[in-house]
């Protein structure tokens, strides 16, 4: 097991320094100037000056090395200095925005806790939603509960997050005004009033990303539990006479439910990336709207870290679901 | 699943082997009258019995001949402004009120569904393209099929919507400079959804091929002296049309949505050209006074998306042959 994982991490690092290299080679194509905001007045030599202290000035690849330098030597020992007290970063250069001049990493830091929490619960609701419909869908395959939950699932498919937040929007915060319509991150949780509000204030969004998730895990869900249900161990747990609920539940379940844990830790980073939707619709500044607010700003560096992090986030999360599935499954361990 | 393409070729079928040899009576005969029924026409038995797809097939095609040949029945200038009528609701003159601007929005909603619907099927084409040649080329070259697959992983890992952003923002100004404004910013839209949405199709494709290869008639086309373009164009291309098919209507459907999402997050075409994104993006500023203005864009980007999701669904009940005739 423990070769296997090695094995994974190992042909981890060229994918993300593949990753790096196509980010980095896309924004080095970038029309944008960080100069263009300077006064004309400014003259020629002091601008190619602060060009130069931008990191502007050099080669390409010397950029590149320096860029993977700061985030993956640098940035970590900021954390380390962080979290420790210790001085292990001092007098090195950072990767700094063009729009604040302040580490990037620091705003991505105040900005992902917003994210994590609409992001999460969403997600941990569309699981609790999506496991028991699934299952009771493949139980009860073409009933009128299936036929509903294909229908429902159909329709998380195809309402994209920008229409259905909108119309939930519509419906609960104009025409009803139960909940705010606007996400306020400046609100501090520390009565029951302000819980209440907090609550209502999260509902909508987390509604909008728990509608498309468990369209999709409920399907994934079905099809997984569909394949074990018509498995000669079934017949056999059943003609030993154990209770259909011990049946399904712990023989069937467990067996289906390989495959979907590892499509969930596979959607958690691309629950990342299509909030940033659902973030912008529902003015949740979490790092999402970062990243548009940095790509409408032409903040080269700031794009460069968020979109990098998502990719880190992929990659890693690719990483868990094939050691999750080769410890769930021991069939793919020794191939 | 075997051969059609060579029903034409002297090669004797398995089945009249048998007849062959004794004397044919009375129902071969009649069977041999009767013309052969055709794959294509399974298939669309199949796909009849199937409501959901054909409800999705109807409400398709009716979307998109109310998006193209709308504009010849009513006829008033999406960009047409009348300030004087702005912000009307639903009457005889406007079935879908007017903007801020006093524009027709039901002929904005025409205009805006031919771009987001050219888009859409301009880019799974482009999709379907580049995912069927990787695929069947790392299916078939053994020694393609590594590195081929190996880079399709990669792109699978990219973050592709924020990508997307970052390739829409790089090369927007360049593109339109080139080529004008909106056909460039088509181009890149196109193109960008493109070249991030072919991994799947690659994958399905190449899986396929690698069990066809296998198979007897294509040892057969070898055998005859088949040049390797041949047999992919004549026996292996014919066989796995139905995962592409399939693939297909899904790829219509997410570059729908890619596209809107680009339009909504105001980084897709320019205002004054609607799509059905745009015009959802522009509705939001209007959302507490006129919520009808999100709600038309909005559900005509939804009931696109679900009748090609159901397309998809049944075409590819009524391409498995496995399925077929149950």
């Amino acid at each position: 097991m423990l070769n296997f994982t090695i094995r994974r991490l190992i042909l981890a690092v060229p994918t993300l320094l593949f990753i790096s290299l196509v980010i980095f080679l896309l924004l080095e194509l970038a029309p944008g100037d960080p100069m263009a905001q300077v006064p004309l007045t400014v003259p020629p030599e002091v601008k190619e000056k602060m060009r130069e202290a931008l990191g502007l000035g050099q080669p390409m690849h010397i950029r590149f090395w320096k860029w993977i330098v700061q985030f993956f030597w640098i940035e970590p020992q900021v954390l380390i200095d962080a979290m420790f007290g210790t001085t292990f970063s001092e007098g090195d250069l950072r990767v700094i925005s063009w729009q604040t001049r302040s580490p990037v990493m620091d705003i991505v830091v105040q900005r992902i806790p917003q994210t994590l929490w609409v992001v999460g619960t969403a997600y941990v609701v569309a699981i609790l939603i999506a496991l028991p419909i699934g299952i009771y869908s493949a139980y009860r395959q073409y009933s009128w509960f299936d036929q509903m939950g294909t229908f429902v699932s159909m329709i998380g498919f195809s309402v994209p997050p920008f229409f259905s937040g909108v119309l939930v929007i519509v419906i609960f915060s104009v025409q009803l005004g139960w909940f705010p319509s606007i996400y306020d991150t400046t609100l501090v949780v520390n009565s029951w009033d302000s819980f209440v509000l907090q609550l209502k204030q999260m509902i909508m969004p987390v509604m909008v990303l728990a509608l498309q998730i468990t369209a999709q895990l409920s399907r994934f869900m079905r099809a997984s539990m569909l394949d074990n249900l018509n498995q000669d161990y079934v017949r056999t747990a059943r003609a030993k006479g154990l209770s259909e609920y011990v049946v399904v539940m712990v023989h069937v379940l467990r067996n289906s439910m390989i495959p979907v844990v590892t499509v969930i830790a596979l959607g958690i980073p691309a629950i990342f990336g299509g909030a940033i939707i659902t973030e912008q619709v529902f003015k949740v500044n979490g790092i999402g709207q970062l990243l548009i607010g940095a790509i409408q700003a032409n903040d080269l560096p700031m794009v460069q870290t968020l979109t990098f992090i998502f990719a880190v986030l992929i990659v890693l999360f690719n990483l868990i679901a094939d050691v999750l599935y080769g410890i769930l499954d021991p069939r793919i361990r020794y191939d | 699943m075997t051969d059609h393409n060579h029903s034409d070729t002297l090669i004797p079928d398995e089945g009249l082997a048998p007849a062959s040899t004794a004397l044919p009576t009375a129902d071969v005969l009649e069977e041999l009258a009767t013309p052969p029924r055709s794959q294509w026409r399974d298939v669309w038995d199949q796909f009849k019995t199937h409501k959901g797809a054909m409800l999705g097939a109807v409400l398709f095609i009716f979307i998109v001949a109310a998006v193209y040949l709308g504009p010849f029945l009513w006829t008033i200038d999406p960009t047409q402004i009348d300030i004087r009528s702005r912000n009307q609701g639903p009457s005889f003159a406007h079935p879908f009120g007017t903007d801020q601007l006093g524009r027709d929005i039901m002929a904005r909603m025409m205009s805006g569904g031919q771009t987001s619907v050219s888009v859409g099927i301009t880019a799974m084409l482009l999709a379907l393209f580049l995912g069927s040649f990787i695929g069947v080329v790392a299916g078939f070259f053994r020694r393609l099929d590594g590195p081929l697959m190996r880079l399709t992983d990669l792109f699978l890992a990219l973050p592709l919507l924020p990508l997307l952003l970052v390739m829409m923002l790089l090369f927007r100004e360049p593109l339109s400079a080139a080529f004008g404004l909106e056909r460039g910013i088509f181009i890149l839209i196109v193109c960008a959804i493109g070249i991030t949405s072919w991994m799947p199709t690659a994958r399905i494709v190449r899986g396929d091929v690698l069990a066809i290869k296998e198979r007897e008639f294509v040892l057969a086309a070898r055998s005859i002296g088949t040049s390797n373009s041949q047999i992919i164009t004549r026996h292996i291309l014919p066989n796995v049309l139905s995962p592409i098919m399939v693939s297909a209507t899904l790829g219509i459907a997410t570059a729908i949505i890619t596209e809107s999402a680009l339009s909504f997050l105001g980084l897709g075409f320019p205002p004054d050209f609607p799509t059905w994104g745009r015009l959802l993006f522009d509705g939001v500023d209007y959302l507490q006074q006129y919520p009808e203005r999100v709600f038309w864009p909005g559900l005509a980007i939804s009931l696109t998306v679900l009748s090609v999701n159901y397309l998809g669904d049944g075409l590819r009940d009524a391409l498995d042959p496995r399925i077929r005739g149950r």
